[in-house]
């Protein structure tokens, strides 16, 4: 099913591209793998992805969304949002849409409520409310910032929290704040499309989730070297 | 080519790659494209040190077609006319009617624009705009026939796809009847232009897709803690946090930049340069047209003054500076007087100095001048936005009598709160013969105040200037107090008296609109594909008053009629066909709607224009 999607998308970002003649508002394409990143570990080393891509008109797009953790040839993480995306200000859009966790197992599906975009002093900032078949309620907050070193050279603070309304032995998470990831990377433009970076990555795990770490032996938080490409096009 | 840190173009020293153009034809292209082109044609190589040759006459045969080019060291094709891109020069005469063929070889449709040529409609050239014209399909001919009722420089180009961008542009010059009230000895056309190897569907992607894809001086941390070491963080974060709150650069000048253009000068790169030869002693006009997709030129002439003595291929009374802007699609007329044997630069820096355009001006082809540094970036101010408190130079009152000119300099404090009326009532006081810009008078600006249509509030807007004031003697952004006399709109009358003295009958706001991230460009915030035409009566006398609600410069072209730019002069007003509206600026000209039929009205960045535009009719 993913791989027929994925036939789909990328169909249609073809004909967004060759359509893009002489209309003041086009059907584009966008991809943006704004992580994929290798993160040293004591075991094996997971290598992590965060991609996005739109497919749409200036005001009007459906956003697709992946994020995952591959770790020993296996997947360990692996989610994906289908969300319609409607500019409601000048910068930000409210998507709405469906999120499937494919892993771990079981898989889970959420219904999505979001905002993305760019607060002043030039935050930029994906919130989304997530609902879960047993009235689970997730809440995300990324924020990232970017700092111009030089032209080419970028600093990018960033952060994630995420929260739950329930437990969830299952998943290992509590209610309550659950974990934060705040990670700092340094990226080298070599054209606007391509940047390798490498970075620092901290995730601690909170109350109850944190809790239930310890009781599977596992670190609440964790200190990881990053390195890895960012590309869109 | 990616400029350095400091923006200063380098030329490129790896021989393999220096720029020139080889202007090959490719003939067995062109000919499996199945459209019969003649292989004498599409064989025609280009001259190059001259730029395009020049045709005269009454009958001219234009062909469209593919041209393989070569400005930056990879070959790419490019839309010319009869092989050659800049498209030839016309040189017609005042009186005739002129019957010219557009034939199109190439695989998409075409069409010419003769622009500020004053023609019917049905020979404006605009598909689906200009009256029973629908464009020239590929294979098919189209021929105009106009009478020339002026004089002066012009230019053509097409108004199809984005044709313009790859090489489809030409210079006009049209001689007058009578001599005209200035001699000269030799004139040469000075075509500034900017081409880029990646097709203009893919530029106009990337803006979409990351809006500030081309402009590679932002602002980096260096630059703030430099100006914290400087002013103090306190004063920096005041200075910052209106651009952070908006969202926006102060360094957003130019869409598309020197990182994708090489700019071009009669079709020579700047490694190239073009030359024009005179001699000591002499008078040289040099017609300068910009005919750029994108970028708006600062052309100055190291060591020499210039008179203007046209804008937009009308006389003005003569005016002696020693720098001028030159946006999108205007013209003017400049008479420079060598008076030894030394060679000159015509250096045009592009606006955000990311590259120039240059030639040399020389007796002796073996004569070479220096080329001139480029100025530091320019950064846009808190009156760019529109937001009142301008505190620019580069005015002098002592020109004309425009000590009544725009409400700008004085009392900077609660400027905000004033509405510009109060402001030249203030100023009118200096000086009582004149009534003041913007007293509603004709010759001197609107006095009815600003207001944001709803269709000016949503996604779509980033911004609303908020106390848009006339700036006519603003040289603008990046040219304030450079020691330069910078020509400025309040330095343009008419030499000759009003053409039509009436009073307006009515005016017409329009707010150029857009949001600049989502690369989304419209007029009082509708696109023209959501769009009403614009309904002029015939015969009348009407006022256009233009808000930019953006950061950006827009050159604004009405087709077929005059617009009388309001500079503060009643008796001698300029007429223009394109009129730049700074950012944050209102402008008001004056318009004889003296032609029916459609007409395009719009802003003349051809990445704007497709948004940025209104169908005018004159009924």
């Amino acid at each position: 099913m993913n791989k027929c999607a994925l036939g789909i998308i990328l169909g249609l970002a073809v004909f967004g591209q060759a359509n893009a003649a002489m209309e003041d508002d086009p059907i584009l394409a966008k991809v943006m793998i704004n992580e994929l990143e290798v993160r040293a570990t004591d075991g094996p080393n997971p290598v992590i992805w965060d991609a996005q891509m739109w497919i749409g008109q200036d005001l009007n797009k459906l956003w697709l969304k992946t994020e995952g953790e591959y770790v020993d040839n296996e997947l360990e993480e692996a989610e994906f949002q289908a969300l319609y995306s409607r500019a409601i200000a000048p910068y930000w859009d409210v998507q709405v849409g469906w999120r499937h966790d494919f892993k771990p197992k079981p898989s889970r599906d959420w219904f999505v409520l979001g905002v993305e975009g760019l607060a002043p002093y030039y935050f930029e900032i994906d919130a989304s409310l997530f609902v879960g078949e047993s009235g689970q309620v997730s809440a995300s907050l990324e924020a990232e910032y970017e700092i111009m070193l030089t032209q080419q050279w970028v600093l990018s603070p960033e952060i994630a929290l995420t929260a739950y309304s329930k437990d969830d032995e299952e998943y290992e998470i509590g209610s309550g704040l659950s974990s934060m990831d705040l990670g700092i990377r340094l990226r080298y433009e070599v054209k606007r499309e391509f940047a390798p970076y490498i970075g620092v990555n901290w995730s601690k795990k909170f109350g109850q989730t944190a809790d239930i770490a310890r009781k599977h032996d596992e670190d609440t938080s964790d200190v990881q070297f990053v390195a890895g490409v960012r590309i869109w096009f | 080519m990616r400029y350095r840190e400091d923006n200063r173009y380098q030329p490129p020293v790896n021989p393999g790659r220096r720029r020139f153009v080889q202007g090959l034809a490719l003939g067995g292209a062109v000919a499996s494209l199945g459209l019969g082109a003649s292989s004498s044609l599409l064989a025609s190589t280009r001259k190059t040190m001259g730029g395009p040759e020049i045709l005269t006459g009454t009958f001219f045969d234009l062909i469209a077609s593919p041209l393989l080019v070569n400005f930056t060291g990879q070959e790419r094709f490019a839309t010319a006319v009869n092989g050659s891109v800049p498209a030839p020069t016309l040189r017609w005469k005042e009186g005739d009617t002129v019957t010219l063929k557009l034939t199109n070889q190439l695989a998409e449709d075409t069409s010419i624009h003769w622009h500020g040529i004053i023609l019917p409609s049905t020979m404006d050239g605009v598909p689906n705009i200009s009256t029973g014209f629908k464009g020239v399909k590929p294979g098919e001919s189209f021929q105009y026939q106009f009478k020339l009722a002026q004089s002066g420089t012009y230019w053509y180009h097409s108004h199809s796809g984005f044709q313009e961008q790859t090489g489809h542009y030409g210079a006009i010059v049209v001689d007058p009847i009578e001599s005209p009230p200035y001699s000269y000895d030799r004139d040469y056309v000075v075509l500034l232009s900017d081409w880029s190897d990646e097709n203009p569907n893919d530029i106009y992607a990337k803006l979409k897709k990351l809006s500030h894809y081309y402009n590679f001086r932002e602002r980096t941390l260096n630059d703030l803690t430099s100006e914290i070491k400087q002013k103090g963080v306190q004063q920096v974060w005041n200075e910052r946090s209106m651009w952070n709150e908006m969202r926006m650069s102060d360094r957003d000048i130019s869409d598309v930049t020197g990182y994708t253009y090489t700019f071009l000068m009669n079709g020579q790169t700047p490694a190239q340069g073009w030359t024009g030869l005179f001699k000591r002693g002499e008078k040289v006009l040099l017609r300068f047209i910009n005919s750029a997709a994108m970028t708006f030129f600062d052309v100055r002439i190291p060591g020499l003054k210039m008179t203007v003595v046209a804008a937009d291929g009308q006389y003005v009374q003569p005016v002696s500076i020693d720098e001028f802007r030159i946006g999108v699609a205007e013209t003017y007329d400049v008479i420079v007087e060598p008076k030894d044997d030394s060679a000159y630069s015509i250096f045009a820096q592009a606006i955000d100095r990311s590259g120039y355009a240059r030639g040399t001006l020389t007796p002796d082809s073996s004569l070479v001048a220096d080329v001139p540094a480029m100025d530091a970036g320019p950064i846009l101010t808190h009156g760019d936005m529109g937001m009142g408190h301008m505190n620019h130079g580069g005015m002098d009152h002592s020109q004309h009598n425009m000590n009544s000119a725009p409400a700008m300099d004085h009392s900077q404090h609660n400027m905000q709160t004033m509405p510009a009326i109060d402001h030249s009532q203030h100023n009118m006081a200096t000086n009582k013969p004149k009534p003041a810009i913007g007293s509603g008078k004709a010759g001197y600006g609107s006095s009815t105040p600003v207001s944001h249509a709803k269709t000016e509030y949503g996604p779509h807007i980033d911004m609303r200037a908020d106390d848009a004031q006339y700036r006519l003697d603003d040289p603008g952004v990046g040219l304030r107090n450079n020691g330069r006399k910078v020509l400025t709109y309040a330095d343009l009358f008419n030499l000759n008296t009003t053409h039509d003295p009436r009073e307006p009958e009515r005016e017409i706001q329009l707010h150029l609109t857009g949001n600049m991230s989502r690369y989304m460009w419209s007029v009082d915030g509708v696109k023209f594909s959501d769009a009403e035409p614009l309904l002029f009566k015939y015969g009348e006398r009407l006022r256009i008053t233009l808000i930019n609600d953006t950061m950006m410069n827009h050159p604004i072209h009405l087709h077929g009629m005059w617009s009388d730019l309001e500079t503060g002069d009643g008796q001698y007003i300029p007429r223009k066909h394109t009129v730049i509206v700074q950012p944050g600026a209102k402008i008001s000209y004056l318009v004889t709607a003296d032609a029916k039929g459609g007409w395009a009205y719009h802003c003349h960045l051809i990445y704007h224009m497709l948004g940025m535009f209104r169908e005018v009719i004159v009924s």
